[in-house]
């Protein structure tokens, strides 16, 4: 019975726009012409015509964009070895260590794992910068990859890989020739997820890094700590922009493939 | 002991000279504390239909995916063409399997998934393409080759998971309750295409159900399987008129078991709840044995009057339900010693004519060919 | 698959790698925070000592351990501050995660019970905001709430207050930052595990004469109970060492603890004092920890 109460339809529609109304407000005063809030000075596209001579602004954008790139990478590699580790190959010495080390980083707080890790970096005498930020991120990130990969794989139709192996591939082939392309939807999702995490990380970020890594979320939150700036609207609803046209798309690519090649069970 | 007939001349088991395409020699496998697989051994001869035949639990999966090498054994070993297959993993056995749920990859289309196991040969391409054509057309499923598995019947699916083990030419094709997704009447007629590409190609055929009827249609030969045993082997009809044990006896349709011990001249069987019974065969046991006499219940005759002349088999008694089936009826009759018996009578005449009804007394009968006297 | 002879070298590697990293990048740092925690302040690079210099031999060894101190930890215990701040932190995740409970449980019911069209749709539109970063929605925030902000403006204008009201730097802007931010946490979970429920037992608790609150209360609860669990802890553990939110909406006057361990490390320049906090933090959140770890392996498993 699909039908749809009063009171379920009321959570649905005040828990979304609950959700969406900051954004919108956000996006609105991006387009503020006054630079006070309080006043309302007609629409205008100066803060965002501003953005563009903020050579530094840019440059920590393209910073974040290339340390998730690497690091959403990463630990897609990472996270779907040790997602294959975990479902594949039952009780292997050491697995309880391993999974603690799994799971734990996805509630440890943020400073926490931040702290530790810089410690780290100085205890071996590594310069900070892009490279221990990357790290770092691909450390938190990992352990997302591995949970969504892993959460597919024990879905995954073992069958479909010892007919593979009947008719004669051997267990790497039948991996690549016939698993992967299967989870490949949620290795994708997974590393959408990374690189999203990367991108929007403040706080293990302003642990790990060093000088000329000063990534975007640092700038944003050295510029708003102290209030709200017409400028840093401008960013974040481009921000907000890219973000939901990158998901929107993504999901419906994922429709389409995924009709095209039927269920993947 | 009376043998009885095959269903084709083909008999290979019965060869003393003919060596076994496989030999499965005391394989035992163990799963905590319970074996699935017990000691078990059996001789697979080429060209044979062989159905392994037992209730769901009973092991017959475990063994065949210890013939595929998809589990490994305790004990034991399993020869094909006399080469021991215990350090030859599965990719590389010339084995192979139809899953029970067809396991079709589902990225692939038709022709990619039959085309599969011969890409993994390395056979160059104009040939893969003209066995797979080959191998379609055989199936009958030409026109489907460039479908994806989604867009497929049941039968046809299942069809495409059959090309694609049987393309690879295996020495031997594993069939995990191949009929059992579907429905009554599409396995009827799939039995039968089955059997007949089995009989065209040659191949050797290992199936497994728990479908005694689906069992005795297909096999040359039928192994019973009970718990990680093998109970009995040997032809359908050698199962079903000669079973060597009630279990047997019992699990391979219906049977009436009349209790006694056998008589000093070893064809009659005394002390039974139906009085003393006399069978045809001589039985190999020591007079005074406790054995028991099987009749299956289309053997027992039923009738108003009483059997003339001979008056051995035969007791009086009262109909006391009837199980009406279309084709035949089962009546479920109690005697007077208030034993039960099961009598089943084909449907011959129409139903107008004066059957026989509930509460009627009547009287049973079998002539002693039709019992067998089982030892255990 | 079981492991086949060819393949053991091959399966190693995939352990391994993983397990290597996650060692190297994640339990050893957790070791130095402990060692660091049992140090003392130094005006050096790095700004504590002892450091532990190998190429000192067994008298660096010995030297080591000689200058442990557990100072740190008197320090948290003595000093009010500390204390303040763990229990405010608790307090304020324990409220938030209450509150997300009520808020998700019938947003997540909610969402179960429409068409599996709709589920699709609606599940992408409560994860997306979660896709923008955290930073920039607290600063939304920022701008909804601030003395001139649009909630100041609509309370004015509804004459529901009479002056604007301060907002920011207070609790109830960290209170709301953090149930918006959590949300997503505490849907999702409870979606999933909501929208495996088997429809047809509560069609089975009517037959039986269970009235729609009593189905709900012996039938829908209990089984849901592992999505509970598990958006729970999921929002608690993290919310308790919260940085961010409270920094930008709640002021400094009674610190979360982490921002206590941002001033101690960033503010202080108190590397051995902040891991102090670090550890002591870890200690409160273990058990807590472990139960969601075997939680969720449970859940794998039982898959």
């Amino acid at each position: 019975m699909r039908k749809i109460s009063a009171f379920n339809l009321g959570a649905i529609v005040i828990g979304i726009a609950f959700l969406y109304l900051p954004i919108v407000v956000l996006v609105i005063y991006s387009f503020n012409a006054s630079r006070l809030v309080a006043v309302w000075g007609g629409w205008s596209t100066r803060w965002y015509a501003a953005l563009i001579d903020d050579a530094p602004l840019i440059d920590s954008a393209l910073i974040s964009v290339r340390l998730a790139l690497v690091s959403a990478t990463t630990a897609t590699l990472l996270g779907t070895l040790a997602a294959l580790a975990l479902v594949r190959f039952g009780r292997f010495r050491g697995r309880l260590l391993f999974s603690a080390m799994i799971y734990a980083p996805l509630v440890m707080p943020e400073v926490i794992t931040g702290l530790s890790l810089l410690l780290l970096f100085v205890a071996i005498a590594v310069d900070r910068g892009f490279w221990t930020v990357a790290v770092a991120h691909t450390t938190m990130a990992m352990c997302f990859v591995t949970v969504i990969v892993q959460s597919r794989l024990v879905d995954f139709d073992r069958s479909l890989e010892e007919a593979a192996m009947d008719l004669g591939a051997s267990p790497l082939r039948t991996f690549l020739v016939v698993t992967l392309p299967l989870i490949l939807p949620a290795i994708a999702a997974a590393w959408m997820l990374a690189f999203a995490l990367s991108l929007d990380d403040l706080v293990i970020a302003s642990f790990t890094t060093g000088p000329g890594a000063t990534t975007l979320p640092i700038r944003i939150y050295s510029e708003v700590r102290l209030g709200v700036k017409p400028e840093m609207n401008a960013v974040c609803a481009i921000m907000v922009g890219v973000v939901g046209i990158a998901v929107i798309a993504a999901s419906l690519l994922g429709k389409f493939t995924a009709a095209r090649s039927g269920p993947g069970r | 002991m009376q043998t009885v007939a095959a269903k084709r001349a083909f008999a290979p088991w019965t060869d003393p000279n003919l060596r076994p395409l496989l030999r499965i020699e005391a394989l035992t496998r163990r799963f905590g504390g319970v074996s699935a697989v017990d000691h078990l051994s059996l001789d697979i001869y080429e060209g044979e239909f062989f159905a392994l035949l037992g209730p769901s639990g009973c092991g017959k999966t475990t063994l065949l995916r210890l013939i595929a090498g998809f589990e490994r054994p305790n004990a034991g070993r399993i020869m094909l063409d006399g080469v021991d297959l215990a350090p030859v993993p599965p990719y590389r056995r010339p084995v192979n399997m139809m899953f029970q749920s067809y396991a079709l990859f589902p990225h692939l289309n038709v022709e990619a998934n039959v085309a599969f196991g011969l890409k993994q040969e390395g056979l160059p391409k104009p040939e893969i393409a003209r066995r797979v054509a080959d191998m379609l057309a055989l199936v009958k499923l030409e026109s489907f080759g460039g479908r994806k598995p989604h867009e497929l019947s049941g039968g046809q699916r299942q069809r495409v998971a059959l090309a694609r083990s049987l393309v690879k030419r295996p020495r031997v094709l594993l069939l995990d309750e191949p009929l059992a997704a579907l429905d009554k009447k599409l396995r009827g007629e799939t039995q039968f295409e089955l059997m007949e590409l089995q009989r065209r190609l040659g191949f050797t055929f290992f199936i497994v159900t728990h479908d005694q009827g689906e069992a005795m249609t297909l096999a040359d030969r039928i192994g019973v399987m009970d718990r990680g045993r093998l109970m009995q082997v040997g032809p359908p009809a050698e199962i079903y008129e000669r079973p060597n044990s009630r279990w047997v006896a019992d699990f391979v349709g219906d049977v009436n078991l009349f209790a006694g011990r056998l008589g000093d001249d070893r064809q009659c069987v005394d002390g039974t709840e139906a009085g003393r019974l006399r069978v045809a065969a001589v039985v190999e046991a020591e007079p005074g044995a406790m054995v028991w006499v099987a009749v299956r219940p289309e053997k027992v005759r039923v009738g108003r009057e009483p059997p003339a002349p001979e008056p051995a088999n035969s007791l009086a008694g009262t109909i006391v339900d009837i199980g009406y089936l279309g084709d035949m009826s089962v009546y479920k009759l109690r005697t007077d010693e208030g034993v039960q018996v099961k009598a089943a009578i084909a449907n011959a005449g129409s139903l107008s004519e004066r059957a026989i009804g509930v509460d009627e007394r009547v009287w049973l009968s079998f002539p002693p060919e039709a019992a067998v006297v089982l030892t255990r | 698959m079981k492991r086949t002879r060819g393949g053991s070298f091959l399966a190693n590697l995939v352990v391994g790698i993983p397990y290597a990293w996650l060692l190297v990048f994640f339990l050893v740092p957790f070791l130095i925070v402990l060692k660091i925690s049992l140090s003392q302040t130094a005006i050096a690079q790095p700004p504590y000592t002892p450091v532990f210099d190998l190429a000192a031999g067994w008298h660096g060894v010995t030297a080591f351990f000689a200058g442990l101190s557990i100072d740190n930890y008197l320090l948290i215990g003595s000093d009010p501050l500390y204390l303040l701040s763990y229990l405010k932190s608790v307090e304020i995740a324990a409220f938030s995660t209450l509150i997300l409970l009520v808020i998700g449980y019938p947003v997540a019911y909610a969402i179960a019970r429409t068409s599996p069209r709709w589920q699709a749709v609606l599940v992408l539109l409560t994860v997306l905001p979660f896709w923008t970063s955290l930073l920039i929605r607290i600063y939304a925030w920022m701008n909804i709430l601030q003395r001139d902000g649009p909630l100041n403006k609509a309370l004015l204008a509804l004459s529901i207050v009479r002056e604007p009201v301060a907002w920011l730097s207070t609790d109830t802007a960290t209170y709301v930052g953090i149930i918006y931010s959590y949300l997503p946490f505490m849907v999702l979970p409870l979606y999933a595990t909501l929208e495996k429920l088997d429809e047809t037992l509560l069609e089975a608790a009517a037959d039986l004469g269970c009235p729609r609150w009593k189905t709900f209360w012996l039938v829908t609860l209990p089984l849901s109970s592992s999505g509970v669990i598990a958006g729970v802890l999921l929002c608690f553990i993290p919310i308790v060492g919260e940085f961010v939110i409270p920094d930008l909406l709640g002021g400094s006057r009674s610190p979360m603890i982490g921002q206590t361990i941002w001033i101690e490390f960033f503010g202080n320049q108190d590397w051995p004092a902040a891991a102090a906090v670090a550890v002591v933090l870890v200690c409160l959140l273990v058990t807590p920890i472990i139960v969601y770890q075997n939680q969720a392996m449970r859940a794998v498993e039982r898959d």
